[in-house]
């Protein structure tokens, strides 16, 4: 699928870019715990009855519930912060890995540029150590203009070769929180 | 004097009895060898890891199979590592899917330490405050019956705790290749559509 040729040329808005990708490639269900960064990707998921957004009480749950969904036809993303990395490992170890599912996460930042919270940043740290290590295919988006060709890309590759694949969003291309009003 | 409560076997038995198109997730451990002894189907998504995953893994399954009843049959140990579930599905509200524990009250596979529902921990209750629309605690065969054509019925979600004795039961194992259990399951149904 050519999800790339429908992709606008108003970069910034990125957010739009991914919800557009998901509806390319075909995808059902949404899950994500909410994190600011993946705000407005949330709010177009919500919005867009082609989409199943299932709000989730932890991460972990999203690797079964997409895990569910494969077995069924359909396929889908889990949204979430930077620490909930560390809320699915073993879900993704002996689901995911274990019955060889496909798997697309979409990973949004914290602990890293212009960090202002000193309790994110081991986590942060130990993000792509840790999926390295879980065997997670992992494509790193600083630019808002390579986030669409990213999500895109990982998505083929989880779907088409049955693997676990993640886009880290990086703080810099989201912005550090201010904890200013 | 109270009735003995029900062997494990027969109570899983009697749910999958005449199961037509249902779809069966049961949770790592015991249930996947109750769920095994009834009779393998390709149509058995067993689990052999992942523990406190198969309420959510029927979830997902229950919104992509929206026609089809999908019964999670699990253990109160698995069910307890994933009680967030239970507040997810109630959120969901799929009508197609039912969580059924089978509750020894123990954690059979590890030398039988006792959980938390042999100590107040009401899992129905908590099914019920997660807004399943159906929940019941039963403690016989005959309770057991009645709930059968409820897993089909499409009115859930559905909760249901089955106390059970701690009699163990012989081992029955299904393949433990979990590509190849999902894979099956898959082509069985999706038919050609299932890469």
């Amino acid at each position: 699928m050519a999800a790339s040729d429908a992709i606008d040329t108003r970069q910034d808005d990125w957010p739009a870019h991914i919800h557009r990708t998901f509806i390319d490639h075909g995808m059902r269900q949404i899950a994500y715990v909410p994190d600011s960064g993946h705000k407005e990707l949330i709010t177009l998921c919500r919005a867009d009855n082609r989409l199943r957004a299932v709000s989730l009480t932890t991460e972990e749950e999203g690797i079964g519930l997409l895990s569910g969904a494969w077995l069924g036809g359909q396929s889908g993303a889990l949204l979430m912060q930077s620490s909930g990395v560390g809320n699915c490992v073993n879900a993704i170890a002996s689901i995911t890995r274990a019955c060889q599912f496909p798997l697309l996460m979409l990973i949004t930042m914290r602990g890293e540029w212009a960090e202002g919270n000193p309790w994110q940043v081991p986590m942060g740290r130990a993000v792509e150590p840790v999926l390295e290590a879980l065997g997670v295919q992992l494509a790193r988006v600083e630019r808002s203009e390579d986030v669409a060709d990213a999500v895109s890309a990982m998505a083929s590759l989880a779907f088409k070769s049955t693997v676990p694949a993640a886009v880290i969003l990086s703080q810099r291309l989201i912005g550090a929180k201010s904890f200013q009003d | 004097m109270t009735e003995p409560l029900p062997n494990r076997r027969d109570v899983v038995a009697r749910l999958l009895r005449d199961r037509g198109r249902m779809l069966v997730v049961p949770g790592l451990g015991g249930t996947t060898w109750d769920v095994a002894a009834a009779g393998d189907s390709e149509l058995d998504f067993y689990l052999w890891g992942g523990m406190g995953s198969a309420a959510m893994i029927g979830l997902g399954l229950a919104l992509a199979q929206s026609e089809r009843p999908v019964l999670v049959v699990t253990g109160d140990g698995e069910q307890l590592m994933g009680l967030g579930a239970l507040a997810t599905i109630g959120v969901e509200g799929p009508a197609n899917l039912s969580v059924v524990v089978i509750d020894n009250e123990h954690y059979g596979e590890t030398g039988m330490q006792p959980t938390h529902t042999g100590r107040g921990v009401d899992l129905a209750a908590i099914a019920a405050g997660a807004g399943f629309a159906e929940t019941a605690t039963i403690t016989d065969l005959a309770g057991v019956d009645a709930l059968r054509p409820r897993l089909h019925a499409g009115e859930g979600p559905l909760f249901a705790t089955v106390k059970v004795d701690m009699t163990p039961a012989p081992m029955v194992l299904p393949s433990r290749d979990g590509p190849w259990i999902k894979q099956r399951f898959r082509r069985a149904l999706l038919d050609n559509d299932a890469v």
